[in-house]
């Protein structure tokens, strides 16, 4: 059998495609705010759902999150994991921990790092604070927040931060 | 087979490029007005469904953020279908057909504009043979366009009519992205993009949203006084091998000519979802169409929001039914190269 008569299995057929991706209206606002070191999240007009990062709209209620809600950058750890697996091209070292961080007078929660502590102290309901970079280095990213770090203030039952329809 | 109505429809201005709006902040604006028209909410609404593709967004799932346009809480029955909206519409009805839904909203959203159309309609073709190729959606229209020519079923006159004709409708249609007027030698003096069809031949690029809701014959009077019926409804598909399609004709559409009894039908309207100026006259003739009005809304020639366009023909041709002196009306719905995948819907106002 000449390779012309092979049978082959698969053929390989590469795609790429190339976006110029757009935040939505809502998202911009708030990522203007990060480049200058705050955190706004947007309330929902209906159910009173504060969302950070907010996307725009509420999808309990299907309306747009039009009330700016200024939070603090403290919270608590809702849920975290330990990553042992290196993902190529990222610089952070494993073992790390990457958690689920609900920051204080926000309704849903959203992924950071958590540094500055022993792995084995992290638990859920932990209290714990951004760390941003330097203030020259901001742009329009949450990678402004370094990571967060715990603080020492006594840790929360994340029971108590499900949602309450009001 | 049950009675279905169409209650109510609402389009989003058609935008060349909707800029930092995402697709839940184009589609929210609809839904929101469709229910303070009919002065309903989420809550009246059984069965949801929606058509998109998530390709235009480059995301995977991307259909799924969409929903967070509609009130989910408490949950909501709902579908989607990775086709043009009119699909959904489609879904919907068979839905209510089934009894598992009295009234259904429908919703379609896209942008183009975020990425190459060219190239990401490519990869609806064929996988193995024909996407790796990367056949761009001009040239495969042209392919067509070329074959009704070269066979006299239509003539470059009527595409420069169609053209034309377009442009000059627009002005019946608010949310039209192009209306300004252009005459023969603007057309004939426009550079070739895949001959025979140059940039006026070719719908343009376009951004936006429409909603629509139905419901059975028991809801619909409650939602409007003045429902549009569907009185027949039938989508058939081309082979996906464009070398075993006769591209001069389709036995598809014929077949569904048939299915929905269009002997015995004089419509009055229709609203034709044809892309590119050489489909209109095709579709025209194909369709015994000539002597009625065709396309008053401008057609997708004037805004052609991927994922829409089919349901907007069909919204099209709701108004033009309801506000006007029309009986009878038309919509058509495609997909895929060269009028593959074909809808019809025979809408009916009852005076």
């Amino acid at each position: 059998m000449s390779s012309e008569d092979t049978p082959k299995d698969y053929s390989e057929s590469p795609i790429n495609l190339e976006y110029f991706y757009t935040a939505g209206s809502a998202t911009t606002r708030f990522l203007n705010q990060v480049k200058e070191g705050n955190i706004v999240g947007q309330a929902c007009p209906k159910c009173k759902a504060v969302y950070v990062p907010p996307r725009g709209s509420c999808p309990r209620c299907g309306v747009a999150t039009d009330i700016e809600v200024p939070l603090t950058d403290k919270g608590c750890i809702e849920s975290f994991t330990v990553v042992h697996i290196p993902i190529p091209g990222n610089p952070i070292v494993p073992p790390y921990v990457c958690a689920m961080i609900r920051l204080d007078g926000s309704n849903i929660s959203f992924l950071h790092l958590i540094q500055e502590v022993e792995i084995e102290e992290i638990r859920i309901g932990m209290r714990i604070q951004a760390v941003w970079k330097p203030k020259e280095e901001w742009t329009h990213s949450l990678e402004n927040i370094k990571w967060f770090a715990p603080i020492d203030e006594p840790d929360v039952d994340v029971a108590t931060l499900r949602f309450q329809e009001s | 087979m049950k009675k279905v109505a169409i209650v109510g429809y609402a389009q989003h201005p058609i935008l060349k490029n909707a800029g930092a709006l995402n697709e839940v902040e184009l589609i929210m604006p609809v839904v929101h007005q469709l229910f303070n028209d009919l002065g309903i909410s989420q809550k009246d609404i059984d069965f949801t469904c929606s058509g998109s593709c998530d390709y235009l967004q480059g995301a995977a799932f991307a259909f799924v953020e969409g929903l967070s346009a509609i009130q989910t809480h408490p949950p909501i029955k709902e579908s989607h279908v990775e086709m043009d909206a009119a699909w959904a519409m489609y879904e919907s009805m068979l839905k209510i057909q089934m009894g598992d839904a009295e009234t259904a909203l429908i919703y379609g959203f896209g942008k183009s504009s975020p990425g190459d159309l060219d190239a990401i309609i490519s990869l609806q073709m064929d996988p193995y043979y024909i996407s790796p190729l990367w056949p761009d959606r001009v040239s495969l229209a042209a392919l067509q366009a070329r074959v009704l020519l070269d066979q006299n079923i239509i003539t470059p006159e009527q595409m420069l009519a169609t053209v034309i004709e377009a442009r000059a409708n627009s002005k019946n249609n608010k949310n039209a992205l192009i209306t300004d007027l252009i005459d023969e030698s603007n057309y004939l003096n426009n550079a070739m993009v895949s001959s025979p069809l140059n940039q006026l031949d070719c719908p343009p690029i376009s951004d936006g949203s429409s909603a629509m809701i139905i419901a059975s014959e028991e809801k619909a009077y409650e939602f409007t006084d003045h429902p549009i019926w569907i009185e027949g409804i039938d989508h058939r598909i081309e082979s996906s091998n464009l070398g075993s399609r006769n591209l001069a004709t389709s036995k598809t559409l014929q077949a569904s000519m048939n299915q929905l009894n269009f002997k015995n039908i004089k419509f009055d309207v229709a609203e034709l979802h044809t892309q590119f100026s050489h489909e209109l006259p095709f579709l025209k003739s194909l369709l015994n169409l000539q002597d009625i009005p065709v396309n008053l809304s401008g057609g997708p020639l004037v805004g052609n929001v991927m994922m829409c366009a089919g349901l907007d023909a069909i919204g099209k041709t709701y108004e033009a039914l309801k506000e006007n002196q029309f009986t009878h009306g038309l919509a058509h719905a495609t997909s895929g190269p060269c009028l593959q995948h074909n809808m019809l819907v025979h809408l009916e106002a009852q005076k």
